[in-house]
């Protein structure tokens, strides 16, 4: 430090212009390259100032990714409202930084920690996922974070640990959706422990390579690929590991139309929509709506799971 | 203003529905879903001329002029005019003319069946809308045409079994459609003859 030739303070560029200077080299690259314009201009990244280096994912079905624009300008997040533009307009209002995740319940070692932490202390990577709503439309998102495995076995779960559930914020003033009650606040959701811990499920904290937009869950979401996209919770602040069953959101909301496990299947219809086929989000008017595949195309991952279950009745 | 011209004036401003589109395709401006875009466009279109057509005989009732009626048949019309091109959306654009998946839809989902209900009650309404039907059907076309309040509640009930959770917009129309059918009764009716 002292042979070092000292620097004006007026010279050092603060990170954060930095970061916007090296974001609008980017966007400019994009503004040629692409019509992206208007959707970096409302796209609000999270609490983290940038990702570390990543393992990057191959693209295994050579499937066509959905563009950036797409992907966080139509969005399901009813806490910023229920059109699927809403949370592209409002979710800007969510203050994440700071921000903290706890693990608790049935566990050895309860963990409480922030997004930069956790990315410390387990590598993110870049997974490219189908995500399939229960609404008949489907993306492929390239995700960047974490297999949720890796950080339950951190915190070393308890004989007792049957299920993981996991909760979101409550905050109406931020989240103007929730100054509803449309659905029972904070949003709810769980899952099996198998299912936790299946290498395919993930805590996403970017995607495209950069950190999460806010529309899209920042700044720490669950992506779990073969279930509906409703699952997986945007917004996480707790992960708990429980003995029984959580009752998520849209159980309660409606048990008829959801269940627990809300695997993608398109052998069982969802009252309102057929779930046998899918419309690609992105591609052309023309385009043909494509055959939904089972437990949305990870069947030969994620089918043993599930084996010997009536699927119809546990849907 | 003779009433031609306002008829003129009615049709023309009645093909908004088909301007906006353009001006939404024009700027690129329908979304990460184009197909679910139209789909909706249209289908709302539709509703609102269906309480517009059922808006013209309260009208005349409660404001004692008569030229109301002369727009009904037009406005109907295009009740008919854009539920046939969410329709055909739905058919040709989303569904590419999947005729078993569309059959299949149909008749597993609710919200589906009652919308291709209303379509179906459309289309008689539509075929005698001509002043030589309505003379041929005499008393009949009246009671022929009451099946436009059939239709405004399946119109409704497939906007409302449509929606996951927020019946918000939904609702609106069930409102505005119930005020329309109430106004109907006889015991509106009959204060009116006494009178």
């Amino acid at each position: 430090m002292t042979n070092m030739k000292k620097i004006p303070a007026s010279d050092i560029t603060p990170e954060h212009i930095y970061n916007d200077r090296r974001n609008f080299i980017k966007n400019l690259g994009l503004i040629l390259s692409s019509s992206a314009l208007s959707t970096f201009a409302n796209t609000s990244f999270g609490a983290l100032n940038s990702l570390p280096s990543f393992a990057q994912a191959k693209n295994h079905g050579n499937e066509k990714l959905t563009s950036l624009k797409d992907i966080t300008s139509y969005n399901n997040y009813y806490e910023f409202g229920t059109s699927k533009s809403d949370p592209h307009d409002h979710a800007d209002l969510l203050k994440i930084d700071p921000w903290s995740i706890s693990i608790e319940g049935s566990v050895a070692k309860p963990l409480k920690l922030d997004v930069d932490e956790l990315i410390k202390l387990i590598p993110i990577e870049e997974r490219i996922y189908r995500l399939r709503c229960v609404e008949g439309w489907s993306m492929v998102i390239p995700w960047v974070g974490i297999p949720l495995h890796s950080l339950l076995k951190k915190v070393s779960p308890t004989g007792n640990a049957k299920y993981v559930e996991f909760v979101s914020l409550k905050r109406p003033s931020e989240m103007i959706g929730q100054k509803d009650d449309m659905l029972d606040w904070p949003y709810t959701e769980g899952l099996r422990l198998d299912e936790a811990m299946h290498p395919l499920t993930i805590l996403a904290v970017g995607l495209y390579g950069k950190v999460l937009p806010k529309q899209n869950g920042a700044p720490i979401r669950l992506v779990v690929p073969w279930k509906y996209g409703f699952k997986s919770i945007k917004a996480i602040t707790k992960i708990r590991l429980v003995e029984k069953m959580p009752v998520s959101t849209w159980m309660k909301a409606n048990s008829k139309e959801y269940g627990f496990f809300a695997n993608v299947n398109p052998e069982v219809d969802h009252p309102r929509w057929s779930q046998a086929t899918e419309r690609r989000i992105g591609e052309s008017l023309l385009a043909p709506r494509l055959k939904t595949e089972m437990f949305n195309g990870y069947q030969k991952e994620v089918a043993h799971l599930y084996q010997g279950m009536d699927l119809n009745r546990y849907f | 203003m003779n009433q031609s011209y306002v008829k003129r004036l009615i049709f023309i401003a009645s093909l908004w529905p088909i301007l906006s589109f353009g001006i939404a395709i024009f700027q690129s401006n329908l979304g990460a879903n184009p197909v679910e875009f139209i789909e909706r466009h249209f289908g709302k279109w539709a509703l609102i001329f269906l309480c517009l057509t059922l808006s013209m005989t309260p009208l005349r009732k409660i404001t004692n002029i008569s030229e109301w009626i002369l727009y009904r048949r037009m406005l109907g019309l295009f009740v008919f005019f854009y539920a046939s091109i969410h329709l055909l959306c739905y058919i040709g654009l989303d569904y590419q003319f999947a005729w078993v998946d569309i059959k299949n839809d149909i008749i597993k989902h609710r919200y589906v069946l009652v919308g291709f209900l209303a379509w179906l009650l459309l289309l008689p309404l539509a075929i005698t809308s001509s002043d030589k039907m309505m003379r041929r059907l005499k008393v009949n076309w009246k009671r022929l045409h009451r099946l436009s309040y059939v239709i405004a509640i399946l119109g409704v009930l497939h906007f409302i079994w449509l929606v996951k959770k927020d019946l918000t917009e939904p609702l609106i129309y069930a409102v505005i459609v119930s005020i329309l059918l109430i106004l109907r009764l006889n015991i509106f009716n009959r204060k009116k003859i006494n009178h």
